[in-house]
């Protein structure tokens, strides 16, 4: 029952955010010394981190590895490959958006192929095919046309983000076709899909807790590093250049 | 006499240990891509081969790494660009400590994410870079059930001539390894110093052994 509030309130809860995030960038100035540069909201962002934790310990968590263990693992898959579906076909129109047309022509052709072939895309018959998948929100489409990430942002419930992709978030809600659909349907389907995704992140999530050393910093660096990789369709220009080993000075 | 007499047969192993070491490093002129290939063919092929390791049993792994992967890694490379400045200021007791331990930490990555490879294959990108360059990147592509993972390597010139190519950083997913590791060792070093991370990263190894031998992992 408390879960169906949570889920409910998910929404309102990351509108809300987007409006707040500009006034907290500004206010995020006086960063504290010796934090990390993309970091400056840290102490806040730990706050939620914490919240998403507690929350992920107490409900999801639980809730996810009772879903893995009951639903044999094509029930499991077919969700999976149903929200994705929905995902390729506004990827079609991100990637057209930053011009990459042959990544939103197989988009297209992934959705049309999945969604009427594979049973309204519970099959992944597309991938079969051999067409490749290339996953773009409207965050990348943001950054493609030149807005910076921004400060990291940790988002209740959805977990990591930056202020451009939170701003994104309503503009991807809106492309999504779940959307449209009735409250309560909507509602069973962001949380079906919260469950299946966490479900999935099990092994990684045991794994992260194994080899962090703060859990939080590395989830932080991870995502900050792999969104300027998607951003930059895996090939981002050089950051900085890691050092050898004490140049001259050792050795 | 006995003393001596071991002394001795020490250095004779140490001497063709390292002999044998070099070895596969003479096939020097080997072009970066090619090694990674190699290497990941070869580990593919292994771990397709072996049941311990599907199983998920980190030592068998741990053995892989150190027989197949380890001799073209500059591992002294990897651990002292996630430490940072320290590095300089470390002993080499300290600094053996902080490789050794490090070193454990990403074979623990490591393992899971093997145990879970079957029937996977592999492609190499077209690899960009001028004869002259000491040190390149090699993006590969990792397939099997699922979307594509991205894996790339940096890779440097060793000095000297026909030592081959070295790995100094690998990229899983496009997060670039030793860059994750860096804030939250200076966090640690911070606060607690260079001992400190030691101590953290020492333990967190032993947790990690013990909570191993308790509950293997599952395939």
């Amino acid at each position: 029952m408390k879960k169906k509030n949570i889920v409910q309130g998910f929404n309102r809860i990351t509108r809300r955010l987007c409006a707040g995030a500009a006034v907290l960038s500004l206010t995020a100035c006086a960063a504290a010394p010796g934090g990390h540069p993309r970091d400056p909201l840290e102490s806040f962002n730990r706050g939620v981190y914490g919240f998403n934790d507690a929350l992920d310990r107490a409900v999801i968590k639980p809730v996810a590895t009772t879903y893995r263990d009951v639903m044999p693992s094509p029930v499991r898959t077919g969700v999976t490959n149903f929200f994705a579906n929905l995902q390729d076909a506004w990827s079609a129109v991100n990637n057209a958006l930053q011009l990459k047309g042959e990544a939103a022509g197989n988009s297209l052709v992934r959705f049309g192929v999945n969604s009427v072939f594979g049973l309204a895309g519970v099959l992944d018959l597309a991938t079969e095919m051999g067409i490749e998948r290339h996953t773009r929100d409207f965050g990348h489409t943001l950054g493609y046309w030149g807005v910076g990430p921004g400060p990291y942002l940790v988002l209740p419930l959805l977990g990591p983000s930056t202020v451009r992709d939170t701003v994104a978030l309503p503009v991807d809600d809106q492309g999504n076709p779940l959307s449209r659909a009735d409250v309560p349907s909507r509602n069973a389907a962001t949380a079906l899909k919260l469950v299946n995704t966490r479900a999935q992140l099990l092994q990684a999530s045991e794994m992260l807790g194994q080899v962090a050393l703060d859990p939080y910093t590395f989830t932080r660096d991870a995502y900050l590093q792999s969104r300027r990789n998607a951003v930059y369709d895996g090939n981002p220009p050089d950051e900085e250049v890691i050092p050898a080993p004490g140049d001259k000075a050792d050795q | 006499m006995q003393r001596r007499f071991l002394l001795r047969w020490l250095s004779l192993v140490g001497g063709v240990a390292l002999t044998l070491g070099t070895l596969p490093a003479r096939a020097a002129d080997e072009a970066p891509d090619a090694l990674i290939g190699r290497l990941t063919k070869d580990a593919l092929d292994t771990i397709q081969a072996d049941k311990a390791i599907q199983a998920g049993d980190v030592d068998r792994i741990i053995e892989l790494m150190d027989q197949k992967v380890m001799p073209y890694v500059n591992f002294q490379r990897m651990t002292s660009s996630a430490v940072g400045p320290a590095w300089r200021k470390a002993t080499p007791e300290q600094r053996a400590r902080l490789e050794s331990e490090f070193k454990k930490l990403l074979v623990r990555t490591y393992s899971g994410a093997m145990s879970q490879a079957k029937n996977l294959t592999f492609s190499i990108k077209p690899m960009r870079a001028a004869p002259e360059d000491k040190e390149v990147i090699v993006r590969t592509l990792i397939k099997g059930r699922g979307d594509p993972v991205q894996l790339d390597y940096r890779l440097e010139k060793t000095a000297g001539e026909g030592a081959g190519w070295k790995i100094y950083n690998l990229n899983v997913l496009g997060v670039w390894l030793v860059d994750t590791y860096r804030s939250q060792f200076s966090q640690e070093i911070n606060a607690k110093g260079l001992d400190g991370l030691i101590a953290t990263l020492t333990e967190r190894n032993k947790a990690n052994a013990a909570a191993g031998a308790a509950k293997p992992a599952k395939g």
